[in-house]
């Protein structure tokens, strides 16, 4: 454990890459095989179910620094991190410890189904006895999300480099639905395996975005044109007469989209597919909000099956009759998976279509027209390349349709946290209803640090009432705010909800009686919702 | 804020004295608590500070009318009774007290409790009943280490460094963090360089009889190569500028509380943060504030909404003052 906190904190205290793959393989070399398989296994978010519920572990740990729950909470809000936030407010360490990392995992999965005061009893003896890297860590086992920096691109590079076989070939082996339970290093990482495992997905290929000088990207002959479809990116997989469904997030969600057990009929065994998981009325696709409301359950009830039926619109083929069909140039596996399509004949499966154009300017007047068919905007994928790894620079490029604006007025401000924990970066922001404001959204992003510092000061100069850590201020900084979408909705004042709304840019040109009102965003959510 | 000291539009305000304390705008007299910008501004007619802050004060604001006084020396302003008392923030720092008829206030300034060293006086507690602190650190995750040992990750950082050929360049506040930074650190490890700003501070200080190792003055003639296994001290506005062109092969490191917090350690994008600060942790500020036996205490900057609610539950009749003092210290100085 002692080690493995040193790996992160070796991680987290260096920006360079280089520097990294050679802590990751230091680690590598230095640790027994179970917990480079644990390691391994964190950093591509196979962490073991969850086993204490965050609001205890809050509880416990303002009752160890003698502190109110509300400073506890305000102090979170700041630091941005439970984990951190934890290991900075806790007494110093009274004792050691000198456990694996594999040991006070298993301690930890062993704990998750005890009673809540044996939880308390041993989360709060771990605490006393780890320093605050040490931790640190530790709550991150419990709590989750192990952002420090290392994409799996680097991981899967340090492990290369560790075992000197090939990124490729390990970046494959490192998917699918293996845990440090149900295999070891040797057999993940070292063992050739010709059987494998059924559910394994490839790794997604993923486009960069391209803006207006696409006809630098030579001849329109040389690309296949496709709809960017606005849903879940997935993989579904047939193999040994079982139907896998993964998602770009490398999360199995077979069980969420019983839709694509048809598959078992309609597409034969030795079969994966590259797509986007929509739903769809059997006419055009529904909007995203539509899908949104399938994602974060579990269970799948009737009702939800005949209002938001999901279909995949496939974009590429990965595998056919068994076999690894990444490296066939785009056109040869757009032909493989017309014909698999065409063959399989099944409502659920759709195919995304080619769309051809003479010029670069009819494309984009074409690519105009997106968010009426649905769709985000365009996908470019050069005809003779090969299917590759990750984001790649090159041959595949989104090109996304432009977001819609709306100019607002920002009404209140919270401190941020993280990055940003001194600064009130933080916004709501309304349109005119009337003689009112009504605060419609909130956004984070999109200035620069030099812009967030003088709002900042505006806002501390400008504060006409305070909530906790909100602060309403004087309604005059007008800011144009981007989106990606919009749908109806109840839980909002305002009635509608946006999708990825950032600030594009602050109007200094405006005043606040110059922002758009309500009816404006109404008439919006008519057109796109 | 009202009673003996008051909110004025140019700041702190002593109506019974007719003085400000730290003003922001400038008025007829100014009580200066310590010569960062900003609590020491340009444009006052007459200025008050310990004698320790006013090379300093000269060096930034050039020929002011300013008077300077000891610590706990007593002066009187208008039948008002003033005077310093250490606050261990950087050289010359005060608190400063006012008393008039039987009442006693105390402007913290910025301050620092515990651990010192000789670049400046430790910080007193002063009676009072009414205190006015800062709260740059004021949340519970702001816990200082020994200065024993965070200079010797400093020493072993920059050894480290040294024995591979390469420079440690720290960036640290030129008046106060620096000279925090040349006391603590081991000098037998390699030669010291520092950028024009800090140099500057430290000749001042120097002239008016600081005692510290020597350092060398970075400028045009240096080349590339030319500086190997030092430390270079420099203001944190140099970072990223074509002037650290010359320091190469280098790692950077930060020097300030705020590199307590993981986050912000990412968004200044340096190779290591250490956490050293001229401000008291939260540890620091709840025992100073009980050592004042003040029962009313208005806080400034910083936390100010979050450590003010936590006084008034421990029974202190705490507010928030709103303030124009921050962070921006000494954003101008990189060119000079
Ligand atoms: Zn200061
Ligand atoms: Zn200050």
């Amino acid at each position: 454990m002692k080690r493995f906190a040193e790996l992160i904190s070796e991680l987290d205290s260096t920006t360079k890459t280089t520097k990294r793959l050679a802590a990751l393989k230091r680690y590598f070399v230095e640790v027994p095989d179970q917990d480079k398989l644990w390691c391994i296994a964190l950093m591509t978010h196979r962490r073991p179910k969850r086993p204490v519920k965050t609001t205890l572990l809050r509880e416990w740990a303002a009752e160890e620094a003698g502190i109110a729950t509300w400073l506890f909470e305000d102090t979170y809000h700041i630091v941005g991190d439970l984990a951190e936030t934890i290991a900075l407010v806790l007494p110093n360490a009274t004792d050691q410890s000198s456990k694996s990392l594999t040991q006070t995992i298993q301690d930890l999965i062993a704990i998750t189904g005890a009673k809540e005061e044996e939880k308390e009893r041993f989360v709060k003896a771990s605490w006393r006895q780890l320093d605050k890297n040490g931790r640190f860590v530790f709550n991150k086992l419990i709590t989750g999300g192990f952002r420090i920096g290392v994409s799996s691109k680097n991981l899967t590079k340090a492990l290369a480099d560790y075992t000197g076989q090939d990124v490729n070939v390990l970046a494959h082996r490192l998917m699918g639905n293996w845990t440090p339970d149900t295999t070891t290093f040797e057999e993940l990482i070292l063992q050739e395996d010709p059987d494998g495992d059924a559910s394994k997905p490839y790794p997604f290929y993923l486009a960069y975005a391209v803006n207006d000088e696409v006809s630098e990207l030579g001849a329109i002959e040389d690309w296949i044109v496709e709809d960017k479809w606005d849903g879940i990116r997935g993989q579904v997989i047939r193999r040994k007469g079982e139907i896998f469904v993964w998602s770009r997030g490398e999360e199995l969600v077979t069980d969420k989209y019983p839709e694509f057990q048809s598959f078992m009929d309609s597409v034969p065994d030795g079969t994966v597919i590259d797509g986007e998981i929509i739903c769809h009325d059997g006419d055009k696709p529904m909007s995203f909000g539509v899908l949104q409301t399938r994602i974060g359950r579990k269970a799948v009830s009737k009702k939800t099956l005949k209002e938001a039926p999901v279909k995949l619109i496939a974009y590429d083929i990965l595998e056919h009759e068994g076999k690894d069909v990444r490296d066939l140039p785009q056109a040869e596996r757009r032909k493989l998976l017309e014909s698999v399509v065409e063959e399989a004949d099944d409502p659920t499966l759709l195919i995304s279509a080619v769309i051809q154009m003479q010029s670069w300017e009819e494309l984009a007047s074409f690519r105009a027209l997106a968010r009426e068919r649905h769709s985000e905007g365009l996908m470019l994928k050069r005809a003779n390349k090969p299917y590759k790894i990750g984001r790649k620079r090159g041959d595949w490029w989104k090109w996304k349709l432009d977001p819609l604006t709306i100019d607002a007025v920002l009404i209140y401000a919270m401190r941020g946290h993280g990055r940003r924990a001194n600064l009130y970066t933080d916004y709501t922001f309304a349109v005119w209803n009337g003689e009112q404001l009504v605060p419609f959204t909130k956004a984070y992003s999109g200035l620069t640090d030099k812009e967030f510092a003088r709002v900042d000061a505006f806002v501390k100069k400008n504060t006409l009432e305070r909530f906790g850590p909100v602060r309403s201020v004087q309604p005059e900084l007008v800011f144009e705010i981007a989106f990606e979408g919009i749908r109806a909705s109840t839980r909002h004042k305002s009635g509608i909800a946006l999708r990825f709304p950032r600030m594009a840019r602050w109007r200094e040109d405006k005043k606040a009686d110059e922002a758009n009102t309500l009816d404006d965003l109404k008439e919006m959510l008519d057109l796109y919702g | 804020m009202t009673g003996l000291l008051s909110y004025k539009a140019q700041g702190i305000y002593c109506e019974a004295g007719d003085f400000f304390i730290d003003p922001w705008r400038p008025v007829d007299k100014a009580l200066i608590t310590h010569a960062h910008a900003d609590h020491s501004r340009w444009g006052m007619k007459r200025y008050l500070a310990h004698h320790r802050s006013i090379p300093v004060m000269r060096h930034r604001l050039g020929e002011i009318n300013v008077s300077g006084v000891e610590y706990e020396e007593e002066v009187n302003i208008n039948g008002v009774k003033v005077s310093f008392h250490p606050a261990g923030h950087i050289i010359g720092s005060s608190q400063i007290r006012v008393e008039h008829k039987g009442e006693v206030w105390v402007v913290s300034g910025d301050y620092r409790t515990g651990e010192s060293d000789h670049t400046c006086a430790p910080f007193e507690p002063v009676k009072c009943h009414a205190f006015i602190t800062e709260s740059t650190f004021g949340l519970p995750i702001f816990r200082w280490q020994t200065n024993e040992s965070l200079f010797a990750d400093m020493n072993a950082w920059w050894s480290s460094l040294a024995r591979n050929k390469k420079n440690a360049v720290l960036f640290a506040y030129s008046l106060g963090k620096a000279q925090r930074v040349l006391a603590g650190v081991d000098p037998s490890i390699g030669p010291i360089f520092t950028h024009g700003a800090v140099e500057n501070t430290n000749e001042v200080l120097r002239t008016d009889g600081m005692i510290l190792p020597e350092t060398t003055r970075i400028t045009q003639e240096h080349k590339s190569g030319d500086i190997k296994g030092a430390l270079i001290i420099a203001p944190p506005s140099a970072m990223g500028t074509p002037w650290m062109k010359r320091l190469q092969p280098y790692e950077t490191a930060i020097a300030s509380g705020w590199m307590q917090v993981r986050g912000m350690r990412r968004r200044r994008n340096a190779d290591k943060g250490f956490v050293l600060s001229d401000h008291a942790d939260w540890e620091g500020l709840n025992h100073a504030i009980a050592e004042t036996g003040a029962e009313r205490i208005y806080v400034t900057h910083g936390y100010s909404d979050i450590y003010s609610k936590y006084l008034s539950e421990q029974g202190y009749d705490a507010r928030v003052v709103e303030t124009e003092y921050g962070e921006e210290h000494e954003e101008k100085e990189a060119n000079t």
